[in-house]
């Protein structure tokens, strides 16, 4: 107990540490370059809580919204299929040779075709997103699945195991962890998606607020909205972090162990 | 208690078990030792109903195997817990995927853990148990069902010389005092010679038996410290070695 207090204490302490290096280094390159494209840190904080009082949350909240309802479709869709492939070794033969040419192809390219056939609203970019991260996660579910120990479903169907408890004790917590990472490698992938996709046809999202405020020379807003996009990630890294300590506690226990 | 007849077991055209015979008596324990890749791990998978056989017949208590019969519990040799389950959660999941009422669960495996002393680890994970540790859980897992045919595939051999004996002392009396069979898959002497009643030697490569032994002296906790016990020991080890 208490080296999990210890160990949560000097975490805290190396994101104050991370932001407060990363903060001089502005400030450094702002002292320097004496230009306006850099603001200086205090303004860009002070302009960013400002436009908190206006209309950043809801900028803010249209590019949530945007990577969350991606995030969970492709999350329902990768994962089942992945299962599902994972466990079939012949039905995964006639879909793997499709998966593999399609899954290194720069999706973000389809945005005009997704456009035409989706509208210039939401929906064409969540499929963008959703497109995006549906194959990684598909393909990280697939490949662990195979990656499982034969003994352990070897142990699960000699206790009588159905199909349905097959996933509910073996192959989901199994792949859990390794969903973990796909998530969060998902989620940088997804806000550097939206920052493009929100540069057409929509006026609110935080990809939107940062073009906007340069195509305006508004160097401080701009600032502000960088800012505003990088909390985005953190939050939604710090909430990912806390939903698998919360499910995979055996493998931190494995990490520390190790 | 078992009947295995001309058993065949081939994964895809390589034989791994060729033409077994064997009868296994109701209450006693069974070794099965040979070699590395000799076909004991496909014997007992077969016995378990985990691979089917090309051809031949096993019967238990005169019913064909069936994958998960009820009554047999199956020990294998990385012990099969899942590390993502704490040892309460490993230890009742065959109870739990037989939908027996949770109190009767708590009931059965508390006892269970707490004669198997590792009670006061219910709530550890895999991961941060000793070898002999995680076989006791792996055993209270299996006991669980109730069975009265135990599976076991080298269940003591990633063990330390110490550990392995007092846990070959707990499998002899649990055998003796749950009125269970025992087919064990081994690859160390004294261990076939202190637990097996029944002693098969298997042929190197051909997937056969090469001989049966009788071991009258099985039961006797002691008997590690008897004569006799290195005698039976040697007698094994010649068997063993001499090529056909
Ligand atoms: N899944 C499998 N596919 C093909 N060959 C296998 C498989 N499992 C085991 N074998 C082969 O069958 C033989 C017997 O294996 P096994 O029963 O595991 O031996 P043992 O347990 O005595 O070491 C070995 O030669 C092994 O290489
Ligand atoms: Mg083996």
């Amino acid at each position: 107990m208490i080296e999990m207090k210890l160990n949560n204490f000097f975490l805290q302490h190396k994101g104050i540490y991370g932001t407060v290096v990363i903060i001089i280094l502005w400030y450094i390159f702002h002292y320097l370059l004496q230009t306006a494209i850099i603001p200086s840190p205090i303004e860009t904080i002070m302009e960013f809580f400002r436009l908190l009082q206006r209309d950043l949350l809801l900028h803010m909240f249209a590019s949530l919204y945007r990577i969350l309802v991606a995030g969970i479709i492709s999350l329902i869709l990768g994962v089942s299929i992945g299962l599902y492939l994972g466990l079939n070794e012949k039905i995964d033969q006639y879909f793997s040779p499709m998966i593999y040419l399609l899954y290194p192809i720069p999706k973000i390219a389809f945005l005009p075709v997704l456009m035409i056939l989706f509208g210039l609203g939401n929906l064409s970019k969540i499929m963008l997103i959703t497109i995006i991260i549906f194959f990684q996660i598909l393909v990280t579910t697939r490949d662990s699945v195979k990656g499982l120990n034969k003994e352990w479903f070897y142990s699960i169907r000699s206790l009588g195991a159905s199909k349905f408890q097959l996933y509910q004790h073996l192959v989901l917590p199994a792949v859990l962890p390794k969903l973990f990472t796909a998530i969060r490698i998902s989620i940088g992938t997804s806000i550097a998606v939206l920052f493009f996709a929100e540069n057409f046809a929509t006026t609110y999202g935080i990809g939107y607020f940062i073009m906007n405020s340069w195509t305006r020379v508004d160097y401080v807003q701009m600032f502000a909205g960088i800012l505003a996009i990088s909390l985005l990630g953190l939050l939604i890294f710090k909430g990912i972090d806390l939903l698998e300590k919360h499910l995979c506690k055996w493998i931190i226990l494995e990490k520390e162990t190790i | 208690m078992i009947q295995i007849k001309d058993l065949e077991i081939k994964y895809g055209s390589f034989t791994a078990v060729n033409k077994i015979s064997l009868n296994i008596k109701e209450n006693s324990s069974c070794a099965i030792i040979g070699p590395s890749g000799c076909g004991k791990s496909t014997l007992l998978y077969g016995l378990a109903g985990i691979v089917k056989p090309a051809s031949g017949d096993i019967f238990i208590r005169e019913q064909p195997v069936k994958e998960n019969r009820r009554k047999t519990g199956l020990i294998l040799q990385n012990y099969g817990l899942f590390p993502w389950k704490t040892v309460w959660e490993n230890a009742i999941l065959g109870l739990k995927i037989r939908s027996i009422s949770m109190e009767e669960i708590d009931n059965t495996v508390t006892t269970i853990l707490q004669e198997l002393d590792i009670l006061e680890l219910k709530d550890k994970f895999p991961v941060q148990l000793s070898g002999g540790q995680k076989q006791r859980v792996a055993i209270a897992r299996a006991l669980s069902i109730q069975p009265d045919l135990l599976l076991m595939d080298e269940p003591f051999s990633a063990l330390d010389a110490i550990t392995r004996e007092a846990l070959q002392n707990l499998v002899l009396s649990l055998q003796q005092q749950k009125k269970m069979s025992i087919v064990f898959v081994t690859h160390n002497i004294e261990e076939a010679v202190f637990l097996g009643q029944q002693i098969v030697i298997m042929d190197k490569t051909e997937g056969s038996i090469k001989h049966i032994i009788e071991n009258k002296n099985f039961g006797d906790r002691n008997f590690r410290f008897d004569e006799g016990f290195f005698q039976l020991c040697m007698e094994v080890r010649r068997i063993m070695e001499v090529s056909d």
